[in-house]
């Protein structure tokens, strides 16, 4: 059980990772250029796209196990 | 054009219509069916983060910045992909010790500090009113704008008499609005499911009516999106935006702007309320982790062509970006297209108040106003759940008031965003205390104070004088040359820090001064052991589950912690909360007098619900009598608990081993008792079977010996009895050493490829002469060709002569008829013995290859034969790895069958081993 959480956990660290190298300066910065992709800015297509890519990443990560390793169970009060 | 009265029908209907979701969400609650308990309305409850800065800002800042609109939502989308643990760990901490705001969170975790609270109260009210100024403001722009805009006149711009600004009467109405959603009574849980849904649905309208200007505006005035971005490249002034150039302080702002909004969505007041405090569900996390960053692109999808149209409509300038979503259907003549906006707009606004407001007021009800309100004897023994409600509508007020007050002060001279963001550098004081917090026990209480303290000075220095001078409050002089004329202490660029933009300027020296006056002076502090405490129950939150975080030793009265309770959250919900405790811990709540450490922490908890972690634990020992647990103690049995857990946990995976151990000791036990039982029988059964020949060989002997005058005739027939018995007696011997060769292993085996044709002619020719005399038929079915195997040529015909005479012993003399027939089915070899016997009992056939085991003769009682051998046979076809069976119906005969494998054609060519 704790195994697979931490894997878990270990995935979206390096997704987020991931996500925040390719948002930000240098990587970024290929992108900016006044031309047109698809009828939209090369900068909004990428940006669009990464943030597309990032949100199915993190869904696939966190949907693939079918429930949470230790429910959660209310505190006593 | 429209009319005034129109949009404020429209408004007060739409406001109506919210409130009755409220109240139906309430009701539902209070029935126990929830309707906000799914991960999609708590996703969209989370979309409260979407105000009318992103419904107006976004458009405002994305036509003169380019992209420079959407850090502010890819910093949580990344943030969602923590939520699985961070947030997930800050709302079980929370749970745990009934949190009801950030406030209370930071002085739980550092000691329970009354001045933590205070400070971080202090810290979110400051830090919300350009926030909150700014929903006032677009309220009020977006009320003028619809109802004095003529295409193409430019925009009339606010009043300036405070009596007829409609921001003042929008304050005023949200002040109502607010008060009558959040502070209907005193709630020990501080969640209202009512405003979440009511929140949620806002959520729904405001991106819907997004989507619709967005679709009306690409589609209905442009061709398309497509279309609309080609006519703005063409523009030289248009295509900067389709760069990150044109955001000013480029790369370092754009990362700036996303650490900000990453630290923005977890810790802005009003986030932390709903993401933390309204959570029903912790599980919930996980969709809304992928659902909300979903929501946000969803709603930025449009911005770029909206501001883009706004920009090629209205080139010269005349109008604010931040109304173009409402400016180019107007301009249009869109009138109903502007009126849905208006209403997203304000679902933006309203959404945002509300939930910013409840959150601000507990926070300054609890952890400003009840600290100091609890010393003055006079309150000490009077009903306060009245006074409760009472600071809780005062505050509300107060805080939008302040707000409006911040917007008259200066709202005028900054746009949307530039106001939020000042907001969001304020919020972000709070990341390193809480992310610190728990993660890091070590984090102290006077660490959290000066950390705090010198974030917000900072904070204060770099943004908020600066706005204040825009204002002209103070003199311009300061940013330019420094307070005093010290240009090194300029607000803008301090200690001569001149490369960033102000607002990077400002996080980077505020979240510097924070988190290191927090880590310095934590590590060269002592803590107390409360301090050690807290630290320990918000670190180690997933461990100590089921540890009690009750301190008191001390006695108190059941009665005298009832009024306790009752005083803050009324009788009728105390004696619900004290009847559910009586049927969850068996405890008599009625009969008995003296409550128990338990109940004295449940009802800290219950009373930390209603005035904060800190003041509860005041007013709890105001009642209970005699000592606390020293908080020593308490360490103590904190530590011991976690180490007794993991002794037990050792003592449990060792006691199992021993288990397992003694399991395996039994069976062997159990298997050599059955294996010395078997040698004694066997032992036994074998004296009795040399016995029987022995003694009738000296019998017979004896007989001779003594009678020496015996016929020849009688001499010979006893001398007779004698050989035969003594053969019989060597066969045994004989079958008993092989029998326990070939069980010991011992025995040796030639492998010959054997035709089975010739192992039974040979068996058959031996016994020939016992066929002959018991006059028995021998028919043998053998195939024309060979039929090899690889076997003990010797064993085979031993087995085979053991099966005849078997049957032989079993048939009727005369009659009897003997059958031994040799097949080849599916790549097997058979033999079978068939005889006309008696046949075999079915309980008999079963052991019949046991040793000794023979079969009683069905009408005489004596048994034939050794009993051994069958059994050698079952070894040696065993050995081979071949199997043997009978098969057989009493009356019917007996049939004995074994099969072997056949040689492979390979080995057939005769290489013996």
């Amino acid at each position: 059980m704790p195994e697979i959480k931490r894997r878990q956990n270990e995935r979206l660290v390096v997704i987020l990772i991931v996500g925040v190298i390719a948002l930000n300066y240098p990587i970024l910065s290929l992108f900016s250029k006044v031309r047109l992709i698809f009828g939209a800015p090369v900068l909004y297509f990428y940006l669009f796209t990464v943030w597309t890519v990032f949100i199915g990443c993190v869904a696939l990560v966190l949907e693939k196990t079918t429930s949470s390793p230790f429910v959660s169970s209310p505190p006593k009060t | 054009m429209l009319q005034e009265w129109v949009i404020l029908l429209v408004s007060f209907c739409y406001l109506g219509i919210l409130f009755a979701i409220a109240y139906y969400g309430d009701k539902r609650a209070d029935a126990g069916r929830s309707i906000i308990s799914n991960p999609y309305i708590y996703t969209l409850s989370i979309a409260v983060y979407c105000t009318a800065w992103t419904f107006y800002g976004s458009v405002g800042r994305a036509a003169t910045t380019g992209a420079g609109f959407l850090p502010i939502y890819l910093g949580p989308t990344l943030m969602a992909a923590l939520w699985w643990f961070v947030l997930r760990k800050i709302i079980r901490i929370a749970k745990t010790h009934r949190i009801t705001s950030i406030a209370d969170f930071i002085s739980s975790r550092y000691a329970k500090d009354p001045l933590i609270g205070g400070i971080v109260t202090i810290i979110a009210v400051v830090g919300i009113l350009p926030y909150i100024s700014l929903q006032l403001k677009a309220v009020s722009v977006s009320f003028n704008v619809l109802h004095t805009f003529q295409a193409p006149a430019p925009l009339v711009p606010a009043a300036d008499s405070i009596w007829s600004d409609t921001a003042l009467y929008v304050t005023l109405a949200m002040s109502v609005f607010a008060i009558l959603f959040g502070t209907r009574h005193i709630d020990a849980s501080e969640r209202h499911e009512g405003m979440v849904a009511a929140v949620a649905f806002e959520s729904v309208v405001k991106l819907v009516a997004f989507l619709v200007v967005g679709i009306f505006v690409s589609y209905y005035l442009f061709s398309g999106p497509a279309e609309l971005i080609h006519d703005a490249v063409i523009s030289p002034e248009l295509s900067k935006l389709m760069n990150i150039e044109a955001l000013s302080g480029g790369y370092v702002n754009w990362f700036t702007l996303t650490f900000l909004s990453m630290m923005a969505i977890l810790f802005l007041p009003r986030q932390f309320h709903i993401l933390v405090v309204e959570n029903v569900n912790e599980e919930h996390v996980k969709k809304a982790s992928w659902l909300f960053p979903l929501y946000l692109l969803a709603i930025n999808l449009f911005v770029l062509p909206i501001s883009l149209a706004g920009l090629l409509l209205f080139p010269d300038g005349s109008v604010d970006p931040d109304i173009f979503v409402l400016a180019v259907p107007l301009y249009n003549n869109q009138e109903l297209v502007a009126l849905f906006v208006y209403l997203g707009g304000l679902s933006a606004a309203t959404g945002m108040v509300i939930v910013a407001t409840i959150a601000l007021s507990t926070m300054v009800c609890n952890d400003l106003v009840m600290p100091v309100l609890l010393r003055l004897r006079s309150l000490q023994r009077s009903d306060l759940s009245s006074v409760l409600l009472t600071i809780r509508r005062g505050s509300i007020l107060v805080i939008l008031l302040l707000g409006y007050g911040f917007f008259r002060l200066i709202g005028e001279s900054y746009a949307l965003v530039t106001l939020g963001l000042v907001s969001f550098a304020a919020a972000a004081q709070f990341a390193p205390v809480i992310l610190i917090g728990i993660y890091w026990k070590g984090a102290s209480r006077r660490g959290a104070i000066t950390g705090l303290l010198a974030g917000f000075a900072m904070w204060s220095y770099t943004l908020l004088v600066p706005s204040f001078v825009k204002s002209g409050w103070i003199a311009t002089s300061i940013l330019e040359s420094g307070p005093f004329g010290i240009e090194l202490l300029g607000p803008y660029h301090l200690f001569g820090l001149a490369m960033f933009d102000p607002l990077t300027h400002s996080v980077f020296w505020s979240m510097l001064a924070n988190i290191g006056c927090l880590v310095c002076v934590s590590l060269f502090d002592r803590q107390n052991a409360m301090e050690r405490l807290q630290a320990a129950h918000f670190v180690d939150v997933f461990r100590h589950e089921d540890i009690d975080t009750g301190l008191w030793s001390g006695t108190a009265t059941v009665a005298e912690l009832k009024d306790l309770v009752a005083r803050f959250i009324g009788s009728e919900q105390t004696d619900k909360a004290f009847s559910e405790y009586a049927t969850e811990h068996d405890f008599d709540v009625k009969n008995k007098a003296q409550a128990d450490a338990n109940l004295v922490g449940f009802a800290e908890r219950r009373l930390a619900g209603a005035i904060g972690s800190a003041s509860a634990r005041v007013m709890i020992s105001s009642v209970v009598k005699g000592e606390e647990i020293s908080i020593e103690g308490l360490m103590k049995i904190l530590d011991e608990t976690s180490q007794v857990i993991e002794y037990s946990h050792r003592l449990e995976g060792k006691s199992r081993e021993l288990e397992e151990a003694t399991a395996e000791l039994r069976a062997a036990n159990k298997r050599l008792t059955e294996l010395d039982r078997l040698k004694d029988e066997f032992v036994s059964t074998v004296t009795h079977e040399l016995r029987t020949p022995l003694t009738s060989v000296r019998a017979f002997s004896e007989i001779l010996r003594d009678n020496p005058s015996l016929a020849l005739e009688e001499r010979h027939k006893f001398l007779d009895i004698i050989v035969k018995e003594s053969e019989r007696l060597t066969r045994l011997i004989n079958q008993v050493l092989d029998l326990a060769k070939i069980e010991s292993g011992s025995a040796e085996w030639s492998q010959d490829c054997v035709d089975l044709n010739e192992v039974i002619e040979e068996a058959s020719r031996s016994l020939s002469q016992l066929f002959h005399e018991s006059s028995i038929m021998l028919e043998k079915e053998l195939p024309a060709r060979t039929v090899l195997v690889m076997a003990d040529r010797d064993r085979l015909v031993q087995v085979a002569i053991n099966l005849l005479s078997n049957a032989v012993k079993f048939c009727e003399p005369g009659t009897g008829q003997v059958t031994v027939r040799l097949s080849t089915p599916r790549g097997k070899v058979r033999v079978e013995v068939a005889d006309n016997g008696p046949g075999i009992h079915p309980d008999e056939q079963k052991r019949i290859f046991e040793k000794f085991h023979q079969l009683k003769g069905i009408r005489d009682e004596k048994p034939r034969g050794s009993g051994l051998g069958l059994t050698i046979c079952h070894r040696i076809i065993n050995y081979h790895g071949g199997s043997i069976w009978v098969e057989s119906r009493p009356g019917a005969g007996a049939k004995f069958i074994f099969e072997l494998a056949p040689a492979e054609r390979s080995s057939t060519d005769g290489q013996a081993s």
